[in-house]
């Protein structure tokens, strides 16, 4: 590098901290949702910020039992947005929240199927039909969980193909005709129109998903946390959460 | 320039000391949160049984693929120079800097049931693979066979064309001077191109879970089972992990054996 060139470079690198300078540093907050909310939140906090525009939200999505033992291992996000209450009430138990969970929103299930549902499936008991290659997420994720409470329910015995990581990845693979059906949440189709058709769950058979959220003690950013909080639970954060399916706590 | 040579030679110890525990302290980590008292009982354990025995499955397969059909590629890629070749080589080695994800999404793309093999695999033989043990040993190939072409190429070019012709001389067919004179040269190349693949295979994930999804005891191999296990049961995790690591550093320490591979 010439040594005009360096010193062009480190005068755009002073200029650049003198601009960030002038304008106060926005406020953050680390935000730790489950994967299934990675659209909804993502939207959530774009129309939070835009409300607050001294405020700045680092969303991290995963699975809900991954950012569990985050948490347990010392991450201290403002706000933990968790897709079941079982894996909320393992950080209840480690003493680690700010006050109790609240259930910001709930969802439903449904049977992903190619589009237009070729193969005809219907309900639950659908699925038990020979030839049909069925997935769900594996027991250990609350979706895969909640799916065979709901065969459960309806007496159907499903033989799973694959036991999938997440929702998102068993809509992709119906999404590639790779499987005939699966089970995931009714929010899951969102985006999706043409791509994947959904059948919801019959509500007898049907298990209700609670969503709930907290902050985390000693969190950074942690009044900033609580504000979104507030947002999230506002007619605004629960119009957002409607809008993209799920439904009002 | 006398008083800085001590400075360095500190600098560099320490750098070297940093470097060493990066790769150090991680594998303590997991030797410290082993539930060791429970090691016994969760190896034995079925599911962890399963898991084993695909994981051996599957990376024997690679093995076996890389000698069956490996070893004349590398044979041939090393017996020229030309365009073809090297496009071919690239191809054959992109696997191993290839995110494996990238390979699973290639894979499933390529033989799932709407891919470009796979829906001529479904129309012609009513054959599916995505979801099936076969996929786990395609993918574990796909991974694992690149190491063993690369060193079994290497030890071909490497190879004293002179002893093949001294061969000739005496009367021996090309397949008798391959098999009897090339191959038996070339052993320390070839027995580390195995281990290689080998270790690849058994560590394959991205591509596994990917192409051939996650079914205890259709599909899912030790890492997957690793994965699914540290959702649930850390402890397992670790375990398995652990497992995992001793088969790595004895692949390492075979590689390393005079007696295997000559330096």
């Amino acid at each position: 590098m010439s040594p005009r060139l360096l010193s062009c470079a480190l005068l755009a690198v002073i200029a650049g901290c003198g601009r960030e300078a002038v304008a106060p540093a926005p406020r953050v907050a680390r935000v730790f949702a489950a994967a299934s909310l990675t659209a909804v939140f993502t939207s959530l906090a774009a129309a939070f910020e835009k409300e607050h525009p001294d405020t700045k939200l680092d969303l991290h999505f995963a699975g809900t039992p991954s950012l569990v033992m985050q948490v347990q291992q010392g991450e201290r996000p403002a706000v933990f947005a968790s897709a079941d209450e079982a894996n909320m009430q393992k950080l209840v138990d480690a003493r680690v929240l700010v006050g109790d969970p609240r259930i910001f929103a709930s969802n439903g299930l449904a049977i992903v199927v190619r589009p237009g549902n070729p193969a005809s499936i219907h309900r639950l008991a659908d699925l038990a039909t020979p030839g049909l290659k069925v997935a769900l997420c594996g027991p250990e994720v609350p979706a895969g969980r909640y799916a065979r409470q709901a065969l459960g329910k309806a007496g159907v015995a499903v033989s799973s193909v694959s036991d999938e990581p997440n929702v998102k990845a068993l809509v992709t693979k119906v999404q590639l005709g790779e499987l005939d059906a699966g089970i995931v949440y009714r929010t899951d189709g969102h985006g999706l129109d043409g791509k994947v058709t959904l059948v919801d769950v019959a509500p007898e058979h049907d298990v209700v998903a609670k969503y709930p959220i907290a902050g985390t003690i000693d969190a950074y950013g942690a009044d900033v946390g609580a504000r979104f909080v507030q947002f999230v639970f506002s007619p605004v954060g629960q119009n957002i959460l409607q809008s993209f399916g799920f439904r009002a706590r | 320039m006398t008083t800085r040579r001590p400075r360095a030679a500190i600098v560099g110890a320490l750098a070297a000391t940093f470097a060493a525990g990066l790769f150090a302290l991680p594998l303590l980590g997991l030797v410290l949160r082993a539930p060791w008292r429970e090691f016994g009982r969760q190896l034995l354990s079925p599911a962890v049984g399963d898991a084993m025995r695909l994981s051996l499955v599957s990376s024997t397969f690679a093995v076996v693929v890389a000698f069956v059909l490996g070893l004349p590629l590398a044979a041939w890629l090393a017996s020229g120079s030309s365009a073809v070749r090297s496009v071919v080589r690239i191809l054959v080695m992109l696997p191993i800097v290839l995110p494996p994800i990238v390979g699973g999404i290639a894979l499933l793309l390529a033989f799932g049931r709407n891919g470009v093999v796979g829906s001529w695999l479904r129309d012609w033989f009513d054959v599916s693979l995505p979801f099936t043990t076969p996929a786990v040993c395609i993918a574990a190939a796909y991974m694992g066979v690149p190491f063993f072409v690369l060193c079994a190429e290497a030890g071909l070019r490497n190879f004293d064309r002179r002893f093949v012709q001294a061969a000739a001389s005496l009367g021996a067919g090309p397949a008798r001077r391959f098999f009897f004179v090339v191959v038996p040269m070339i052993a320390p190349s070839l027995t580390a191109g195995a281990l290689l693949c080998w270790a690849r295979a058994l560590g394959e994930f991205c591509a596994t879970q990917m192409f051939a999804g996650n079914l205890a005891g259709r599909t899912r191999t030790m890492p997957l089972a690793c994965s699914v296990a540290m959702e649930n049961e850390p402890d397992l995790a670790v375990l398995l992990g652990l497992v995992l690591a001793a088969v790595s550093a004895g692949v390492l320490l075979l590689l390393r054996h005079r007696v295997l591979v000559r330096p």
